[in-house]
Parts: C-alpha cells; structure tokens; sequence
C-alpha cells in the first residue's frame, strides 16, 4: 500500500460522489477523506433491477440466477419470514431508519455467464481490482494465494481453481456452487446462521446474490491461503453475499476477506452472511480487514455493515479462529461467533476495530460452550477517536452439561480524543459450576508524556501515535497472515493521521 | 575559545502560570561537563524540561541558543534532531512498542530531517548491538516494550543506551543517579563518560554529589529559587555535601 490517491472518477450515468470540497483546511480534509484512497468507482457495464422488495423480486434474483426450486423456496420463506420483522434496535448504535424499498437487490456487471478465462472478464473489472492491489490474474499464481473476486452482486473471477480442484478443495463462487454442487450447499446452507436468526440474516437469505463456497476434504491442508475481496461499485445497491465454509475432518484452512466501496454521499448497506462448519480436528481461521468507506467527517455517507458471522465446531477438537481488523463502515454491527458442540473444541475472536469521525461500531463475539472441554479466547482491542462511538459487546456462555470448559477475555479500550465513546458490555452466563471464566479489561488514552517522550527521542506526534496504537494492536496483528498484518498495519497508520484529540 | 553550544540569557519558565525559572542565565561550550545542583524545587528538573521542550512548561521570557540556533523556535523533535538529548528522571513507559520499533523510528526520523535514506534493517541491528554493550544491557532489551516491566537501573542504562544511538551534541541528565544502587551508577557513568568527546557537551542535574566522583564536572551551579546562584568547579560540589544546602538558603533569605 502506498500512499498515492485516486480521485474518484465520475462513472458514466452514475456519477460518484466527490468528498466534501471547499473546506478551508486542505490538512483536515486530506486526513479525513483524501486517505480512503478505495474511493474511486469503475466505470462498468452493469445490470441493476429497479429498487424495491417483493416476492416478485426474490423470484427474479432466484431466475436470473437460474437457481434450483428448493433454493427459491428458502429465499421465499425467509422473505415472509422477514416481513414479518423489525430491524433490531438493542445495538449502542444510531442507525437511521433504512428504506428498504429504496435499495436495489441485485447489481451485475453486465457479463451473463460467469467467464471462462480472464480475457472473458472485462477488462474495467480487472483494472479495478488491479487499483486495489488484489492480484486476480492468473500469472500471479506465485502470489500463493487464491481469490474470489466479488464485485457488486456477483463473483467475477475466482483464480487457482484447478490447482486446488487437483486436491479435491472447492473454492467457487456462491452461484457456481449452488449449480455444482447442490447437494453440498443444500445440505449446509442456513444450518449455522438460520434465516429467523435475526432480520439482517432473514434479509441476506431471502436476496443474497452470491459469495463464496469453500469446501476442504477430510485431510487435507489447504497449501495457500484463500482470500475473498468485495467490492460495492454501483450506486443505490445493497451487497448481501454468503460465504460458506466447510472444513472436513483434519482438514486446515486459512481464509481471508477484504472489503472496498467507492465514496458516496449515500448509505450503501451491506449485509452478508458467514457460516462456517468445523468438523473433527480440523481448524478454520477466518481473518477480515474489513474497510468499507467510512462516511466523511460529517458523518455523511458510508457503508452501514450488518454483518452475521457464526461458526459451528461441531467436531471433536475442532478449531475456529476469527481474527478481525475494522477500520472502515459508516456503521458496524458484527459478532463473529463460536458455537462450541464438539468435544475439546477452541473458538478464538482477535479483533481491533478503529472508529473516529462520526463512525459507530457495535461488535464483539459469542462463545457458546455446548460441550465439556471446550475452551474460548476473545481478544478485543478498540481505539476510538473523534467523535465515534466504539462498543464491544460480547456473550460467554457455559450450557450445563459442559464440563470443564475455559474462557479468557481481554477487552481493552484506547481512546484518543475527549469526544469519543468507549462501551463494552459483556455478558456472562455459566450454568456449569466446573468453567473457569476471566474477563479483563482496560481503558487507556495516549498521555501526553508518552508523546513528549517520543518527541524528544526524535519521533514526530504522527508517527508516535502509529507507533503507539500499532503497539496497542500488536496482540491482534500477530494473528493474521504475514502479507495482511503488514497491509493492515499501515492501514492503521493511515487511517489515524492526524486523529489525537 | 570555542564557540558556545548552549547559551541560556534570563530564562523565565513556569507550569500552570506559576513561574519556576527566574531569570537564568547559563553557558555551556562543546567538551564540557556541568553539574547542576540545588535542594528540592528549585527548578533544576524545569530546566531540562524547558529546553527539551516539555509541553507541561511554558517559556514567558528569556532565549536559549543551541549552536546559533534558537532553541525555542524547534519543535521537540527538532531540537533533537539537532542535538539536545534529555535522560529523563521518569523515564516513560510505551507498552507494546518494542525497544527496536522504537529506536529505529527515531533514528530514521533524524535521518530523514537531515535528508538520509532510511538505515538498512542489518546495519541497524548491528548499531543496537554495539550500543547496548556500552550500558551492558542483553539482547532481551530490543523485545522488550519501552521501559515496559524495567527495574529502575534498567529504566536509566536504557536511557543512557538511546543516548548512545543518538549521539547527541548536548545530554541533560536530569537525576540519573536517582533510585540507583552503585553498580547500576557506576555502569551509567561509565557509558556517559564513554561518550564524552571534545564535541559534545553534558548537563548533569543531580540533588547529590554521590554522581560527580564517577561524571567529573567541570563546572558545578547552584540553583536556587529558579536561579544560579553559586559557580564554582569540582570543589563546590564537595563544599556542598559537607555543608548542605542551608548555608546557600541562608545566604539568599532575603
């Protein structure tokens, strides 16, 4: 990553929005919008249905994406389902009231059938994700890493495919899959995240357009890391993908996602659904740098992310680690969690999630201890500044017939300005007198001495707040891939100029 | 005679609108030691703060010319890059960021005010090697987080090992001897005397003349009441020890 711009380009009968202009201080407005340097949108040939939501709808998302019957059928269920609904309002978060007649379910770059080869993908979409450094062309196989590239609606290119078909792993889109193989998805589908979990869910089952699939035989390691980039380009959608994770027996899996949106005065919502299942011996870790656009100074524009995560390890001994970045979102809502019904089984949640300007984050974990030995760590890192509001909220919870299981929380907050909020609200349920349950936690500001130190040894402010919160966050950054800590790292850098209070 | 490194005219500095400093006036030449001592309160802490540049003060009058610049008009990082170093009294705890993070950003920030590459991860190491052998702290310290979990004798051989990477023309030790058994002492004096040249120059503050017989000042200032009031050489610094300080109070009662 570096630190070049892209202005953002007017994109054909969909102008994108230009950051506010004309304020006064150009340093203010470089800190605040100028380093979103994602914010461009392409200009691409894309289909969009009219906005608004109806059974008519569903069914047209269903048809254009020539979907088996049992699958509409869950898409119609989860629709009346959701009707049926209010959006949840229990979150330490202001969320306008969102019209959901006035978003667009479905946006697709124009391309009908999905390509073959990438001189079938558009060469615009190529150029976009090649702006965002995520490397979808087929020579960068060294890169060692595989990508499923979600633009909009749907998935435009999944890259390493054969290679990794050579060891029986699936790693498609979300629609290939459900043509695919159907009896897989059909059998796992829904059975983590349920559509009447919440409505967000309910809304995701009933018009999510694609998303990936990943499927990792009994045995075997998957030998690169997978990786899914979403990208919101089109004006006036909604994203609302699914992922789907299964890991068989003793398999290993590493899987990376990455969010972008261009800059845009309005509310883009985006939905999506994570279900993972983890069977015995095997370990999923799912890792996101998550950095959707985040609204201006004003707090005008940005992505609202309503985002349900949720593992099942059923497997004895089985393992999900979930590590998180968060620095993007207008509004975060997400808590990425750990069923625990296998024997032995170990959830892991390592999160950093930075907020400032008028961004608001409500997210955390739920550690549910089914079985006996099950054992949970969540590690919470929150660094607020500006005028955010920055929330942990998190679930441990211990059934009765779980013996001996262990969880250890970490909840720290760092705060960086006088205007900010820093919540936490943990809740604790054991009903098994055997758990051994610890929750630490702290609230700390930089000091001014800690700067004047640095300052005397030679480091400017800046810098030192970058060394200071990287230091802060270091715990959470050692849990991600090598080639993500460092771009998330100096996400964190840029992300906090200029942001002491 | 050289020119000077530090001249400080009528200095007057304070905290929270309370003046500290009362017109201090203090010369300091490339190659020279000097020892600053007074009871408790007088200012001497003040006085290293004021020129490194300690946010907690305010300069209300007075100038402090640092090699012909005007030491006031540098940001704190500046007056680093150009030179000025202060060993603090408390030295700062930073969790989280390690030794090394630390230092190579602030080597590499005086690189870049004078328009340097970046130094190269090896040469870097290899230049944390050599320089913590001169306060022989171990090979843990580049791990460790900035006087993170540090026993007071490690806090002040730390202090004295950045100043050895940083070479600074001017050091101001402002009571390095404090909360240090002897051989922790004599490992610190043994480094700042190590790096003494004819360049550089030493401001030792000290409340005790245990510090001079290891640092031999050249000259030693009693300051009172925000004042220097007394200079002398080594000598005054044994005259104090015997007498204390009530002969200098009486002196300056009115």
């Amino acid at each position: 990553m570096n630190n070049e711009q892209h202005n953002p380009q007017t994109a054909g009968t969909r102008p994108a929005a230009c950051p506010a202009a004309g304020n006064d201080s150009a340093v203010i407005a470089q800190a605040t919008t100028g380093d979103y340097k994602y914010g461009f949108s392409s200009d691409i040939d894309t289909e969009i249905i009219p906005p608004g939501l109806s059974e008519d709808v569903v069914r047209l998302i269903s048809e254009k994406k020539k979907e088996p019957q049992w699958l509409l059928d869950f898409r119609l269920e989860a629709f009346r389902y959701w009707k049926t609904l209010t959006p949840p309002t229990w979150a330490h978060l202001d969320i306008p009231t969102i019209d959901f007649q006035a978003i667009s379910y479905y946006a697709a770059p124009v391309k009908k059938e999905g390509p073959r080869s990438l001189d079938e993908v558009d060469p615009k979409i190529l150029d976009t994700f090649n702006r965002l450094g995520i490397p979808i062309e087929e020579q960068k196989a060294l890169s060692g890493m595989a990508v499923d590239a979600v633009m909009d609606s749907v998935s435009v290119r999944t890259t390493h495919r054969e290679r990794l078909a050579e060891m029986g792993i699936i790693f498609c889109s979300f629609s290939e899959a459900v043509r695919d193989y159907p009896d897989l998805v059909r059998k796992y589908l829904g059975k983590v995240v349920g559509y009447r979990d919440n409505f967000y869910a309910a809304l995701n089952s009933a018009v999510f357009s694609d998303g990936s699939f990943v499927y990792i035989p009994k045995g075997v390691r998957c030998p690169m890391e997978l990786s899914t980039y979403f990208r919101i380009n089109s004006a006036g959608t909604g994203q609302f993908e699914r992922t789907l994770i299964v890991a068989d027996d003793d398999s290993y899996v590493s899987y990376l996602e990455g969010c972008t949106a261009p800059m845009r005065d309005e509310n883009q919502l985006h939905a999506a659904i994570v279900e993972i299942i983890v069977e015995d011996r095997a370990e999923v870790k799912y890792s996101t740098v998550q950095n959707w656009y985040a609204g201006d100074r004003e707090g005008r524009g940005g992505v609202y992310n309503l985002v349900t995560k949720r593992g099942l390890c059923r497997g004895t001994n089985s393992k999900l680690s979930w590590t998180q970045v968060e620095t993007g979102s207008a509004i975060t809502w997400k808590y990425p969690s750990c069923v625990l019904s296998g024997e032995g089984a170990v959830g892991e949640f390592y999160s950093v999630a930075v907020t400032r300007n008028r961004q608001q984050a409500d997210t955390g974990t739920k550690m549910i201890h089914l079985a006996s030995g099950t054992r949970s760590t969540i590690v919470s890192k929150g660094i607020s500044t500006g005028h955010s509001q920055n929330s942990y909220r998190g679930l441990v919870r211990v059934a009765p017939k779980a013996d001996n299981c262990r969880n250890y929380t970490q909840c720290d907050s760092l705060l960086l300005s006088d205007t900010c909020g820093a919540h936490t609200f943990p809740e604790i349920q054991v009903a098994n007198p055997s758990a051994v349950v610890e929750h630490e936690a702290t609230t700390s500001k930089i000091s001014e001495q800690q700067l004047f130190y640095c300052n005397q040894r030679g480091i400017p402010t800046e810098k030192a707040v970058a060394l200071i919160v990287n230091g802060y966050a270091r715990e959470v950054m050692n849990k991600l891939p090598m080639e993500f800590a460092v771009e998330a790292q100096k996400l964190l850098e840029i992300t906090l100029q200029d942001s002491v209070g | 005679m050289k020119e000077a490194l530090l001249k400080v005219e009528n200095l007057r500095a304070g905290i929270d609108g309370k003046e500290i400093l009362r017109g201090l006036n203090l010369t300091v030449h490339p190659g020279e030691v000097h020892a600053i001592m007074g009871p408790n309160g007088s200012g001497k802490s003040t006085f290293g703060g004021v020129l490194a540049g300690d946010p907690r003060f305010s300069v209300e009058s007075g100038s402090a010319t640092f090699h012909g610049t005007d030491l006031f008009g540098l940001s704190p990082e500046d007056r680093s890059h150009e030179g000025l170093f202060l060993s603090f009294q408390y030295p700062v705890e930073i969790p989280g960021v390690t030794m090394v993070n630390f230092m190579r950003a602030a080597v590499n920030a005086k690189r870049k005010y004078f328009g340097q590459e970046p130094m190269g991860a090896a040469d870097f190491l290899k230049m944390m090697r050599q320089k913590r052998a001169i306060v022989e702290l171990d090979n843990k310290l580049a791990s460790r987080s900035v006087n993170e979990g540090f026993s007071g004798g490690e806090k002040k051989r730390n202090e004295i090992f950045q100043m050895a990477v940083l070479e600074p023309r001017l050091a101001i030790l402002d009571e390095t001897d404090s909360g240090l058994d002897i051989d922790a002492l004599r490992i610190v004096a043994a480094g700042v005397n190590a790096l003494k040249t004819n360049d550089n120059a030493t401001i030792v503050i000290t409340h005790y003349q245990r510090l001079l017989d290891y640092i031999k000042p050249d000259f030693v200032h009693i300051l009172y009441k925000g004042q220097i009031v007394h200079s002398g050489g080594p000598e005054l610094a044994l005259e104090l020890e015997e007498k204390g300080y009530d002969w200098i109070k009486q002196q300056h009662q009115s």
